[in-house]
């Protein structure tokens, strides 16, 4: 018999977790829901846009009643849950059901805070808080003309922008001298108040309310100082309180909210509870983006997996007000000793302020142009040091798009049919739509309901606006700690040091130890975790083909249509006729149909057909050539220049150099592809500065660059050092090959490791500690032995044969 | 109506891999799940037609290595969101031997 589960408050944060959960084991409950509203889950962060008349209540449902039927999930709406029998597991509602559960999970959200002065039960004073409030004040908005909102915070200028929409004369009252107090500094709140004067709003600042006047219904405020005005409609929107009655009746821990642990579970540990009615570690919140961080731990518990932990959460702020554009998150009054960073054009009405503690961002607040929130918050939540780019950072990021967008990528102001992905032809629109209509939240959702987003990645920033900027503060931003893939909860970086503490060897050993979801792994995470392994335990692992995108498993780039290009090895760039010919030999024989020079100096056959390739490997492999790895994750080419033996310019042996950087490092598997160049002089005709790994050559040494790259995003290189010897040129490029081997993230590039993990840490590690660049080289230098073995040689001869013959039936 | 053909021994095709089988016709992918169950399709992506053959298999189904549709082994189609379905064929494994049904 299946266990029970029941849900108490039909809201974001619990129907989440049920839909968590319905993900990871959807046979494990029987479950019933209990709303106090009569309506299904709803988009409770909308109201404010059907306040304003911009969407109705239809639009912001976010599973209908069918979903639960589909879902075999019982939903009593209009019926709260009045006690919690813990002995006798059941509950108790209102109209007298009684329900058992063998896990209850409480998600009874907040009650809007009244002021508890005289006349706050009168008629026509509510809070703001769900459909019924709006309801409420849309009538009140058809009969009346005054409105009066006490509470000059994120919900209570909503609400009487709404009520304004509605053709309310609005007042806002404020107790405090700034708007927004939690979430605003005071330039960027000044701002916020002359726009939204501009629009019509009234503001009574640094007043406290004494009395609601009225004769049974609200028709006035009275004031502290003695002063009154009149009001047909009093919204008090001063704050929220977790809702923990019904918990606290039952004797559940409550403090401000239901006390939960990391788990989400309460001090019965049947018990979970999430949401706005939850106390963390001290915290409460009120925003969605962590409720849903929540729901998925407590999906997570549910269904007796039992490895994932809520450890808090950074929220941001994005106010639903039309016309205006304003972003905070984080710390965003500084302390002592912080550094603040501002950019402030009164003309442009806009205010860009970021807090810095020791070259990270602490926190933010922008007014007028928010297009980089996300940008900064993803900066603040995973600690991003910004040394390298501070000077500019208050200009945003502006290579969010493809390189050279500029500013076209201002999502917020492009039209439907502009294209945000370019590798799968998507149009903002279409995203748009999508986040609408099917109700996501998440980067990985947009990603998989349009495509956008899901190929090279360039747009990732561009559809992270889209989604904040159509959800506003629902946007589930990508959790500072990313689990490697759908099958694990763990970070790269928690498997790379499981890996390597626990000496892991195998992936079933992998996967058993941190507990994976799939015992196959997916497409994601097999490579991953094969190259982990590969890179950690070099002569001990055994390479498993199976685990390698096709490209690695057949040592060929897949085409369209299904063929293979074939590229081999030329060492620095350099040839001799006797391989030119026998290139073209092979080319001749096998028919290729194309064939072109490519942007790292090798020669490309196109159109191989599978079945080819275990011959034109043998035959290229007589010819003296190894595999050219232009399809693996793996050391690419090495370009150079003509150098000193020919140019005028030349100060060094490029070419020679060049070549014995290749040979040094042919054949090494890597996080990601990577490439090197030699230029002979600071012309830089290699083109080195936006390389993996670059050397630019001077009269007086070498001059080493890591961290470029030319592709999606151009990135230039930083100066490493500058070295004197050939020999310092190897050990210095090994060193850095192995660091990074070591410890990026599989597919990641140099040039957002290097970003990532800080210049300072990887020169720290190559140039300052000598002993460490030794020991990584001699590392390198060991793995070396293993890699270099060549796998076209290895076909040639009989390998893998199964890999590239077919069967061949016909038809009786 | 069962026209079983004999294509290989279940050695001859890797565990959580493939063989591409060529018919007359076209071409097919006969799968090998990591506890040996054998699944067969077209060998064309619903999507845009790539070599479901050369995709990676998990569970019981392959990932395209075009565009990373995931495509469920018994009943060829992708799974959600994407959207399409390409033929699947019945097999056999019978002492060590597969059989395929076109």
């Amino acid at each position: 018999m299946k266990e029970k589960l029941v849900l108490v408050g039909n809201g974001m944060a619990g129907v989440r977790t049920l839909e968590e959960l319905l993900k990871l084991d959807p046979e494990r409950y029987e479950i019933t829901v209990f709303g106090a509203e009569p309506w299904p889950n709803y988009n409770r962060i909308m109201l404010s846009p059907v306040l304003a008349g911009e969407k109705t209540v239809d639009d912001i449902i976010l599973n209908d009643r069918a979903w639960y039927e589909e879902n075999g999930i019982a939903l009593h709406t209009g019926d709260a849950v009045v006690r919690i029998d813990r002995a006798g597991r059941k509950v108790l509602t209102g109209q007298g059901e009684e329900v058992p559960y063998d896990r209850l999970l409480l998600a009874t959200g907040s009650n809007p805070f009244i002021i508890p002065v005289p006349g706050h039960d009168k008629k026509g004073v509510i809070g703001f808080r769900d459909i019924a409030d709006v309801e409420t004040m849309l009538e009140a908005a058809k009969k009346y003309e005054k409105a009066v909102v006490i509470g000059g915070g994120l919900l209570g200028l909503e609400a009487a922008n709404g009520l304004m929409k509605n053709g309310m004369d609005v007042t806002v009252v404020h107790l405090m001298d700034i708007l927004m107090e939690r979430q605003l500094d005071a330039p960027a709140a000044n701002l916020l108040k002359a726009s939204l004067e501009a629009q019509g709003m009234k503001f009574l600042m640094e007043t406290q309310t004494s009395e609601i006047l009225g004769d049974g219904r609200a028709q006035g405020v009275k004031f502290a100082d003695g002063s009154e005005i009149e009001a047909d409609l009093v919204v008090m929107a001063v704050g929220i309180r977790p809702n923990i009655g019904l918990a606290q009746a039952a004797g559940i821990h409550c403090e401000r909210g239901i006390v939960v642990n990391d788990t989400m579970q309460t001090y019965d540990p049947r018990i979970y509870a999430v949401g706005e009615c939850v106390q963390h570690r001290g915290q409460t919140y009120g925003l969605v983006a962590p409720l849903f961080e929540q729901a998925k731990v407590a999906a997570n518990h549910l269904a007796q997996i039992g490895i994932a932990r809520y450890e808090g959460s950074v929220t941001s702020t994005k106010l639903k007000v039309t016309g205006i554009d304003l972003f905070s998150a984080g710390e965003f009054n500084e302390q002592e000793g912080d550094e603040t960073l501002v950019l402030q054009d009164p003309g442009m009405g806009s205010y860009k302020k970021l807090v810095v503690r020791d070259n990270r961002i602490k926190g933010a607040v922008l007014y007028g142009d928010t297009i980089d929130g996300t940008w900064y918050f993803q900066l603040l939540r995973d600690g991003t040091d910004i040394s390298a780019f501070r000077n500019t950072i208050l200009f945003g990021q502006h290579d969010l798009g493809d390189a050279g967008h500029g500013d076209e990528t201002r999502v917020a102001a492009l039209p439907d049919d502009a294209e945000i992905c370019g590798c799968n032809g998507v149009c903002k629109g279409e995203i748009v739509d999508a986040i609408v209509t099917k109700g996501l939240f998440t980067l990985d959702d947009v990603k998989a309901h349009t495509k956008a987003a899901s190929s090279c990645g360039s747009c990732t920033g561009l559809v992270e606006s889209i989604l904040a900027s159509t959800v506003g503060e629902g946007y589930d931003a990508t959790p500072s700690k990313k689990p490697l893939c759908g099958c694990t909860e763990y970070s790269h970086d928690e498997i790379i040091a499981g890996i390597k503490e626990h000496e892991l060897k195998t992936m079933d050993a992998v996967r058993g130890f941190f507990e994976w979801k799939n015992p196959d792994g997916c497409a994601a995470c097999r490579p991953a975790l094969n190259y982990y392994l590969l890179a950690n335990w070099p002569g001990e692992y055994h390479d498993d083909p199976q685990s390698r995108f096709i490209n690695e498993r057949a040592h060929g780039n897949i085409q369209k249509d299904g063929t293979y290009s074939v590229v081999p090895r030329l060492f620095g760039g350099l040839c001799t006729p006797e391989q030119l010919r026998a290139i073209a030999d092979v080319a001749d024989k096998y028919q290729v149909p194309e064939m072109k020079v490519t942007g790292g100096q090798r020669i490309d056959l196109f159109g191989v057909r599978k079945e080819d390739l275990p011959l034109m490997w043998k035959d290229l492999s007589e010819a003296g050539f190894v595999s050219g790895h232009a399809y693996g994750k793996a050391l690419r080419t090495v370009k150079t220049c003509a150098g000193k033996n020919w140019c005028r310019f030349g100060t060094q042996d490029s070419t020679g150099l060049g070549v014995r950087l290749e040979e040094l490092t042919w054949g090494s598997w890597m996080p990601h592809k990577f490439k090197l160049a030699v230029s002979g002089c600071p012309r830089n005709c290699a083109e080195a500065t936006i390389k993996d790994f670059g050397v630019v050559c001077v009269d007086s040494g070498y001059e080493l660059h890591i961290g470029g790259n030319g592709g999606i995003k151009v990135r230039v290189t930083d100066l490493l050092c500058k070295v004197g010897t050939e020999e310092a040129v190897l050990e210095y490029c090994g060193a850095f090959i192995q660091k990074y081997r070591e410890e990026a993230h599989y597919l990641e590039r140099t040039a957002p490791w290097v970003e990532r993990v800080g210049f300072d840490y990887v020169k720290q590690a190559i140039v300052d500690d000598e002993a460490q660049r030794k020991a990584l080289y001699e590392r390198f230098k060991y793995s070396q032995q293993f890699a270099q073995i060549d796998p076209w040689k290895a076909v040639a001869e009989g390998k893998d044969q199964h890999e590239f013959q077919p069967i061949e039936i016909t038809a009786a | 109506m069962n026209n079983w053909i004999e294509i290989a021994a279940l050695e001859d095709i890797p565990r959580l891999g493939s063989r591409v089988v060529k018919t007359d016709t076209m071409n097919v992918a006969v799968f090998r799940t990591r506890d040996d169950q054998v699944f067969a399709l077209k060998d064309e992506c619903p999507h845009k037609q790539g070599p479901l053959s050369q995709g990676i298999v998990s569970g019981t189904t392959v990932t395209c290595p075009l565009h990373n549709w995931k495509i469920d082994l018994d009943s060829g189609c992708a799974t959600g969101p994407d959207e399409g379905c390409t033929n699947a064929f019945r097999t056999k494994v019978e002492n060590g031997k597969v059989y395929l049904s076109i």
